[in-house]
């Protein structure tokens, strides 16, 4: 089996480190490396929602925003959020909506903000896995977690996580998936790149056991602050 | 519409799907009637008119001069906006900046970029110093559903129409004056968007639609190659979901080609 050039399998991950609860403000916070990735999440709320028109009177909105701190890549990076950041912060906040019970807490904003410090590939993903676990820490009743992870092809190869190298390789596909689990349900998809069909669709079914792993860790650190007796998924 | 309106409207078309209909009566895998219209501004230097049922989207491209990207000295570059302002429905004249017409901007740009539609490199001036810039700008005239496929057919059909500017000796743009030359489109992506609606996917959805919904899903492609894809919305889809959906899509593929494949 080929090796990448970090060593890893194709089937491996980075190695994640699991911090809960660091920002003492925030009702929920989450401190994540990810390889050479590292993300603050928090969150605050819920609470009345301004200006209202932006509000729903049947659930609570989640806001969530996506940042990258202007040295977190190569050439600095403007602090002011460009249209990439925006759609990344939009519909991670979707995928949040599908596992939190919004609907207990009508016309009212979840504030989920990330912040990327330091960036090598698979930074949406691993935002919004360490979001989901802020949200958790902060108490809020959830139907599962959200378990990111970023599945795709380079030199020939369909693997697992890959870093911002492999992300450069001249056939690199990138696909972001993440899963709501236990229910096993796609909240957030995206890819860009030149694949055929069938090739795609193993990557999305790679996706499921990725996430499979990442939510192995979630899950880990949140009974390592949180520890209760029995199965977690009851 | 306001919230409650939308609401109630929203449970005569959930009620409809789940009895196997759409509120026109269409197939759950049916677009609705496609008609492209090209060249029909002579202000641009390549346009189209997109109706996808109700909807409408106008396409203009406009080249400007201008310099490479550091890390891509010799290629030109392309930028897709799709604008969606008060004209075309009465839910864009006010309130929050357009994150929807971002996020369908950026979804129908993806496409055409993955798919190395454009030949950047035949795009370059003189190299490391001028390039071509192609600016793809959407406007919705009518807004009725389903934005990001009729605005990737729209761009499309602008670009598969636009003519590429002279030059002068100072290499700046004649306005007017074209080189013989059109450009040349290498790939056709297409986007197919679905919506799920109590547990139904559907193809090519109306505004209603839209507002019955919610999870949604767009992919690109290039005849059975996935080039993008983007799912939208709090709803969640499950694996064969989307692998029905990759079927679908490139069964439908070649219907919308065709209707591209035909404009001179």
């Amino acid at each position: 089996m080929s090796t990448r050039l970090d060593g890893r399998k194709k089937d491996d991950l980075r190695p994640i480190k699991i911090e809960l609860g660091v920002v003492k403000s925030a009702a929920g916070s989450c401190y994540l490396e990810w390889g050479k990735n590292t993300v603050v999440a928090t969150v605050h709320g819920p609470r009345p929602m301004f200006p209202k028109h932006l509000s729903n009177s049947q659930r609570a909105v989640v806001d969530y925003r996506y940042r990258m701190a202007p040295f977190s890549v190569s050439d600095r990076k403007s602090p002011v959020p460009g249209k990439r950041d925006k759609e990344i912060s939009l519909v991670s906040g979707f995928a949040l909506e599908s596992v939190i019970m919004t609907e207990k807490f009508p016309n009212t904003v979840i504030n989920v903000n990330t912040l990327i410090l330091s960036a090598d590939a698979g930074t949406r993903v691993a935002a919004l896995t360490a979001a989901s676990l802020a949200c958790a820490d902060a108490g809020l009743p959830m139907k599962g977690l959200v378990s990111a992870v970023a599945i795709g092809r380079a030199n020939g190869d369909l693997i697992y996580d890959l870093t911002k190298d492999e992300e450069d390789a001249p056939d690199a596909v990138d696909t972001a998936i993440a899963i709501t689990m236990p229910q096993k349900e796609i909240a957030l998809l995206q890819m860009d790149g030149f694949v055929n069909k069938d090739d795609w669709k193993k990557m999305v079914s790679m996706g499921f056991s990725a996430a499979e792993k990442v939510y192995a860790l979630q899950k880990n650190a949140l009974l390592e602050k949180y520890p209760v007796n029995g199965d977690i998924n009851e | 519409m306001s919230d409650i309106l939308n609401l109630i409207n929203a449970g005569s078309i959930k009620e409809k799907i789940k009895n196997g209909k759409r509120e026109d009566n269409r197939g759950f895998e049916d677009f609705r009637d496609l008609e492209i219209k090209t060249s029909v501004l002579s202000s641009a230097d390549g346009s189209a008119w997109v109706k996808l049922g109700k909807t409408e989207i106008v396409a203009g491209i406009k080249f400007a001069v201008g310099t490479p990207y550091p890390d891509s000295p010799d290629e030109g570059s392309m930028s897709l906006n799709l604008e969606l302002t008060g004209i075309s429905s009465p839910d864009f004249s006010t309130g929050p900046p357009q994150i929807d017409a971002l996020e369908y901007g950026r979804v129908a740009d993806r496409a055409i970029r993955s798919a190395e539609a454009i030949d950047f490199k035949k795009l370059s001036i003189v190299a490391g110093e001028k390039v071509f810039i192609i600016f793809v700008d959407c406007i919705a005239i009518n807004a009725d559903g389903n934005l990001i496929d009729a605005t990737e057919i729209a761009a499309l059909a602008a670009l598969k129409n636009a003519k590429i500017p002279k030059l002068d000796e100072k290499n700046n743009i004649i306005s007017k004056e074209y080189s013989d030359k059109k450009l040349e489109l290498l790939n056709i992506p297409l986007s197919f968007t679905f919506e799920k609606i109590e547990g139904k996917i559907i193809v090519d959805p109306t505004e209603s639609e839209e507002y019955a919904s919610d999870a949604r899903f767009s992919l690109g492609l290039v005849k059975d190659t996935v080039v993008s894809c983007q799912k939208s919305k709090n709803g969640v889809f499950t694996e064969e979901e989307i692998f029905t959906m990759v079927d679908i899509s490139v069964n439908k593929y070649n219907e919308i080609l065709k209707k591209i494949e035909a404009l001179e």
